[in-house]
């Protein structure tokens, strides 16, 4: 069978470790470290994606430009399962409730990309029923700006949360800042 | 084949007077009627063997604030066998006009009139479940009646005199 | 219930038989869109439903009221946002049947080429996911390529992949470059051989057409009643088609058919749709002969200084070009007071644009006849009696895209 997309084959990069001491058989590192390596080439996310972006979303997930190279081989739809919310297209305000509900859903650690223009602040649509930017009822971690923004930006925002996840300390979520903030929100967590 | 004339003179002759306005606009003909008449006359385009409207293409409102009667349903109609189009219009007064429903007719009139209530605040009588339907449930204005902005005046973090708005206006012109 | 001293005996009527409210939406998977569904399930069988949508309602009749007439068709991308260019074209050709311009031959073969790539793009996207819904992911992956190959057509022509804001009142603005007519050239030669596969993994595959015959049927009168326009119509029976019966941008010089289905279910809007790429690509064919014997060769909009926006190199150096320029972006042009209704074959039906003008810079009422919203409707009726997983089959193949059924 003919083939119709020409590739060359590729070389393969695999992570690079972090500092440590080896020696036989062992290697000695810090805790983090290792999480942090492990968790940035594993996100799960979950597509919020309710408009443009989302199709957008698609063509990053196909073959093109894959997805599933940097770990996100499988969305989840279930909140309970993820780790990153990615918030693609416009928020009403009668979606507003719905977006929280999922995002008090997720375990932590978790983080939050808004995508798009329409995500991070409104967008072009400065109306009565639209929400100016989900960052009015959520925390975002980062925020990819576009109309859609093509599949390179949404991997870029992508590799800024893998930066994130890389150097966060593993005893941020139980901080009292960070509770502040959920509290500053409304959020609900397990322990109020 | 029918033409524009046809069918104004088939309803000129079976309403009479009850046919007003008739305007051609860009090869579309128009009529208006009255609240009494309009079901029979939309009986009549559907059931006429010759007219056979039997297509309902669009239902919406609009708002003439400077108008005697304010708001207006406007229906267009296409008839497939004879390929040609209508638009039939209600002119209604009052803050919370009444209009009869046209589900008996076409089923396809369901979520239109209730998106023509969610917009304009046009009571559609018979309808089985006239709620809003594109807006929050809470929201007790009808958005796009013309003396409500388009922004949301509620919100706090843009600066409309940066924008060159008036704050305190609620804009009553275009 | 009773028991005989050690087992509990159960009767047939003596379970009470409740139904299960089951909540589908609006956060689902598969990417479809907001909308919800509250199903009341007996078993695996739907018994009733109740659709509520406006989780994306961004008020674009409200805004139109308060933007000049070309700052409209970027809003106009986002209703059908997996076809802008059809929604794009349509507004333009509303806004043109208002001032009364005509286009020449060249640019309406040129808008053709465009919409019909267009109608690829959607349908492509469509019948993908609906295999996508039935378990068969790899039939997506292979067809979004040639999707990437249309943006890649659409960035050369306007510079944006998904939400285009093509062309402009009066023409296009700017012509097909050699690259766009080299990719043009390509994508004819390669997607045919992609569509083909794609049948064959899923036309008489067994399992798809088990999952997807009688799911969610839909008769002729009912969907006439209802007002379902496009595919979902053509599935069922009906065989109307704007591009036939009321022909806009030359369409009446192109020879096509249009696909009829008999049952109105979820596999006949399958075949229809995959039918409507074939054709698409036979008028794509047409138009660049057509294209090529004509003696224009270089016209990309009509001949309207007032309407049309001037190339930048004249509105730097030519004081009537600056005049123009000025006008057309601070709306002094006199614009005709009247009302219009113009409708395109859009991918999921005759797309409708009501315009009432008063003769100001932006419109005084625009109302967007959207298929979407008006074929959703039946969506209750088609699946009452049916199994879950036909509702999920039957939601997919309608086509329903968020962007459209709130607006």
């Amino acid at each position: 069978m003919e083939t119709l997309i020409e590739t060359p084959p590729r070389k393969v990069n695999i992570a690079d470790p972090p500092e440590g001491h080896t020696g036989e058989g062992y290697f000695a590192t810090r805790l983090d470290k290792v999480i942090g390596l492990a968790r940035k080439n594993s996100i799960w996310p979950l597509p919020f994606a309710t408009s443009c972006c989302g199709i957008e979303f698609m063509a990053t997930m196909a073959s093109h430009y894959d997805f599933a190279r940097f770990g996100s081989e499988r969305v989840s739809f279930s909140p309970r399962q993820a780790d990153l919310l990615m918030v693609m297209g416009t928020i009403a305000k009668k979606m507003g409730p719905i977006l929280k509900q999922v995002y008090e859903q997720m375990a932590e650690p978790r983080w939050v990309v808004a995508v798009g223009a329409c995500a991070s602040s409104g967008g072009i649509f400065d109306t009565y029923s639209v929400l100016q930017g989900i960052d009015q009822i959520i925390p975002v971690d980062v925020y990819v700006p576009g109309c859609p923004p093509r599949p390179e930006q949404i991997i870029d925002g992508l590799m800024k949360i893998q930066d994130l996840v890389h150097n966060e300390s593993l005893r941020r979520r139980n901080s009292p800042e960070y509770k502040e903030l959920l509290a500053s929100y409304g959020i609900k967590t397990v322990d109020n | 084949m029918i033409t524009n004339e046809t069918i104004l003179n088939k309803l000129k002759e079976n309403f009479g007077e009850k046919i007003t306005n008739p305007d051609l606009q860009y090869g579309i003909l128009s009529v208006s009627t009255d609240h009494e008449h309009i079901m029979k006359v939309m009986e009549f385009l559907k059931n006429d063997p010759e007219l056979d409207f039997n297509f309902l293409t669009d239902l919406c409102g609009v708002h003439f604030p400077h108008r005697d009667h304010q708001f207006e349903v406007v229906y267009h109609l296409h008839s497939f066998r004879n390929n040609i189009r209508l638009r039939v219009k209600l002119p209604l007064s009052g803050d919370s006009p009444h209009a009869p429903s046209m589900i008996p007719l076409w089923s396809g009139a369901n979520w239109m009139e209730r998106e023509t209530y969610d917009f304009f605040g046009i009571i559609f009588e018979g309808h089985p479940n006239l709620k809003r339907i594109l807006n929050v449930d809470e929201m007790t204005i009808f958005p796009m009646r013309k003396e409500y902005p388009l922004e949301d005046n509620t919100r706090k973090d843009k600066n409309d005199e940066m924008f060159g708005r008036d704050p305190k206006l609620i804009r009553a012109d275009i | 219930m009773k028991t005989d001293g050690q087992h509990i005996v159960l009767q047939e009527d003596g379970l009470e038989r409740e139904t299960i409210t089951l909540n589908i939406g609006p956060t689902h998977p598969a990417t479809h869109g907001v909308f919800q569904n509250i199903v009341e399930i007996d078993g695996e069988r739907i018994v009733s439903g109740d659709s509520t949508i406006g989780y994306i309602h961004r008020a674009f009749e409200k805004i139109a009221e308060h933007r000049p007439y070309y700052q409209i068709t970027p809003l106009t991308d986002r209703l059908n946002y997996c076809s802008a260019p059809i929604n794009n074209m349509g507004w333009h050709m509303t806004c043109e049947k208002l001032l009364g311009v005509n286009l020449p031959k060249r640019v309406e073969y040129l808008r053709v080429i465009i919409m019909e790539l267009a109608r690829i793009a959607d349908h492509l996207i469509c019948n993908s996911i609906l295999g996508v819904d039935t378990g068969a992911y790899s039939g997506f992956l292979y067809l979004m390529q040639y999707r990437e190959l249309i943006y890649e057509i659409w960035e050369e022509i306007c510079g944006s992949r998904l939400t285009t804001n093509i062309g402009r009142i009066g023409g296009l603005e700017r012509d097909f470059n050699d690259i766009a007519w080299r990719k043009l050239g390509k994508f004819m030669k390669e997607y045919p051989k992609a569509l083909k596969e794609f049948e064959k993994l899923f036309t008489r595959n067994r399992i798809f057409m088990d999952r997807t015959k009688g799911a969610g049927p839909i008769s002729a009168e009912r969907a006439m009643s209802y007002g379902f326009t496009g595919p979902n119509l053509r599935a069922a029976g009906v065989d109307y088609d704007v591009r036939v019966q009321q022909p806009y941008s030359s369409y009446e010089d192109f020879d096509f058919i249009v696909p009829v289905g008999t049952r109105g279910d979820t596999y006949d809007r399958y075949l229809v749709r995959n039918e409507e790429m074939w054709q698409s690509l036979s008028i794509i064919r047409q138009a660049i002969e057509k294209i090529d014997k004509l003696e224009d060769k270089t016209s990309y909009h009509a001949d309207v200084p007032q309407y049309y926006l001037p190339p930048k190199e004249e509105v730097y150096n030519n004081m009537e070009a600056l005049i123009y320029q000025f006008k057309i972006v601070m709306g002094e042009i006199d614009v005709p007071k009247g009302e219009v209704y113009h409708a395109v074959e859009g991918a999921n039906g005759e797309l409708g644009f009501y315009l009432i003008s008063e003769g100001a810079r932006s419109p005084y009422r625009l109302h967007f006849r959207r298929p979407c919203f008006i074929y959703y409707q039946a969506f209750t009726e088609m699946v009452k009696g049916q199994f879950v997983s036909d509702a999920i089959v039957t939601l997919s193949s309608l086509n329903v895209i968020a962007g459209e059924l709130d607006a």
